[in-house]
């Protein structure tokens, strides 16, 4: 047993003591099978009863247990200790973006809050029918990874876009907006489209992929945030820098085969926004300083008209 | 060794350097290249969120020229390398999503991608088919003294399943790399962070936090230089570098620099060849002693 020792490396705050987060450690014998959640447990009943952390159903379903393993965000419960053990030691802290009160508790409030923004409820066309209102199997498929979503902040917690931008709605709430906006039963797909198309909404993602790699089940909120833009674009949801910025995209590779930097940069601040011009202008000056502003009459590739061919049916492909 | 070079959109227009180290790279160390001047735009993920169909069919497009020249694809860009993998990944792994692609690729232009490729990107290929230790050989001018903070970018990182990182939580990749260049490498809190750049015309304050938090971490953890697989990231990190220092009341003034690069001057070659005049945040100081 002596060689299943493990230092757990766990991230403390009194906030009644400390000025801030500090680590200690503790030594623990792994028992086969081991999940963190387990292990701390037993760090609380034989070492230290002051250890504070969220937890209930022990089985990845409540979704209270995330926490930082390593620095990544996952479920204790469902997170094997032999996975973790990096040169003897297993690092534990409170998940991120959100402000720690005590321990391994984190104030989860905002989290909440930012799922409210969605409106995360049905709004259904016309008076409540005598039974359910019913769906197919298929009409199910479309929203069964986003309804597996089981809130417990782990995407939340190691989004990068919302380490700089708490106003960002965040990967969770988006991947709540696609379980509304496509199901067969909600009338408000259109109304969701155009509110989650603004500012702090779907195209203030980053794209980083953290959410959807930390994601315990299989919402994987990135999946369906490039759901959300797809069907955005397929609407008609063009006012705004994200949409002119896939347009652009649509329009030189479709043109020419590789993307014209600079038509994209102007198109995807607007041609008629005279601020967002002139706000390109301090790095458009830095690069052409330093010879490295694309092309002015942008390259194209050979054979370009088989791409051409293809983007001529641009829409028809859609289906 | 001979591998069909994907250049991307980037190495030919805003970051036209990162192509001359490849080129340099590859000669001196015997990988023939055959450059795909036919092959389209990877999309950069954006196409793909617009019309996912017209993106794989321009990517399997892609792949199906590199198979028809019988070449794995080299890919110097972390982003179309990220694109590449994902798209070759949805196609494998659904036979009949497959055979729709190819029937419409096939109607615009006579192509199918049967599925015998490899993609690598340039820093996989210097790891995996030549080799730390003839690497090593190749160095005559060791980066010695010289701590170099990796910023890996996000497509080269996740998802963890479409690249070939031993430990893609914790990878150690470049860092191997950079210790086989004779220099340091430094580790801090952002290496694995987004860069920024995808939200750069989408919500440039955002955007430039991350890049600026970025830099700074690597500045803190004491690095001279960065250096990153990815041009993108090199454009966010080194292009607004002026801009974000500012915003931040901070003097930055780190040089961010390709992989290839790196690699070229251990090489021996000098900074003209490599036309690091074209950075926005000149190297010319950290690189002095080496």
């Amino acid at each position: 047993m002596a060689n299943n020792k493990v230092l757990f490396r766990i991230q403390r705050f009194d906030p009644e003591k400390d000025e801030k987060p500090h680590d200690q450690d503790f030594d623990i014998e792994i028992l086969p099978g081991a999940t963190i959640l387990k292990t701390l447990h037993r760090i609380r009943a034989e070492q230290d009863p002051t250890l504070a952390l969220r937890y209930s159903c022990g089985s990845a379903i409540c979704g209270s247990c995330a926490m930082k393993i390593n620095g990544h965000a996952l479920l204790a419960c469902k997170t094997q200790v032999s996975e973790c053990v990096r040169d003897g030691i297993v690092r534990v802290a409170p998940i991120g973006n959100l402000k720690i009160l005590r321990d391994l508790v984190v104030d989860i409030e905002p989290f909440w809050e930012s799922l409210g923004k969605v409106n995360p409820y049905l709004m259904p066309e016309g008076a409540a029918p005598e039974k359910e209102r019913n769906q197919t199997p298929a009409q199910f498929g479309s929203i069964d990874p986003s309804t597996t979503c089981i809130l417990c902040a782990a995407c939340y917690s190691d989004c990068n876009a919302l380490e700089v931008d708490s106003s960002f709605v965040g990967p969770a709430s988006l991947a709540k907006a696609h379980r509304f906006i496509f199901d067969s039963r909600d009338a408000g797909d259109q109304q969701r489209l155009r509110e989650i198309s603004e500012r702090t909404g779907v195209w203030d993602c980053t794209h980083c992929g953290e959410c959807s790699t930390r994601c315990p089940t299989e919402t994987k909120p990135l999946e369906r945030i490039e759901e959300i833009r797809v069907q955005a674009m397929a609407d008609g949801h063009h006012g705004n820098a994200g949409a002119r910025h896939a347009l652009g995209f649509r329009e030189t590779v479709g043109k020419r085969g590789l993307l014209d930097e600079n038509w994209l940069a102007l198109r995807s601040v607007g041609f008629f926004n005279l601020p967002g011009l002139i706000s390109l202008m301090p790095v458009g000056l830095r690069m052409m300083m330093r010879g490295k502003m694309p092309p002015l009459i942008p390259h194209s590739i050979d054979k370009v008209d088989e791409v051409k061919k293809i983007f001529a049916r641009f829409e028809e492909l859609r289906k | 060794m001979k591998y069909a070079l994907y250049t991307g959109c980037v190495a030919k227009g805003a970051g036209r350097e990162l192509l001359d180290a490849v080129n340099l790279v590859c000669e001196k160390l015997g990988i023939e290249l055959a450059e795909m001047t036919d092959a389209a735009c990877c999309g950069a993920g954006v196409i793909g969120e617009d019309n996912p169909m017209v993106a794989d069919m321009l990517n399997a497009r892609t792949f199906s020229l590199a198979e028809s020249q019988g070449l794995d694809i080299m890919n110097i860009c972390g982003t179309c390398q990220g694109v590449h993998r994902k798209a070759q990944r949805k196609l494998d792994s659904d036979p009949a999503y497959k055979e729709r692609v190819n029937a419409e690729l096939k109607k615009d232009t006579g192509r199918e991608y049967k599925g015998n490729l490899k993609i690598k990107q340039i820093y996989e290929v210097l790891l995996q088919e030549v080799g730390l230790e003839k690497l090593r050989e190749q160095v005559v001018r060791p980066l010695q003294g010289l701590k170099v903070a990796p910023f890996y970018g996000c497509y080269a990182l996740r998802p963890p399943e479409v690249n070939d990182l031993k430990d893609p939580d914790d990878p150690d990749e470049l860092e191997g790399l950079i210790e086989a260049l004779g220099a340091t490498p430094v580790d801090y809190a952002e290496r694995l962070k987004c860069c920024g750049f995808p939200i750069m015309m989408m919500n440039k304050d955002n955007s430039l936090k991350l890049a600026g938090n970025a830099v700074a971490g690597a500045k803190d953890a004491g690095a001279d230089v960065i250096v990153t697989p990815c041009p993108l990231c090199h454009l966010n990190l080194d292009s607004y570098q002026p801009q974000f220092a500012s915003k931040m009341g901070r003097k930055l003034g780190i040089p961010i620099l390709h992989i290839p690069q790196l690699v070229a001057l251990a090489m021996g070659f000098s900074q003209a060849e490599l036309r690091t005049k074209t950075h926005v945040v000149r190297p010319t100081g950290a690189l002095a002693a080496i």
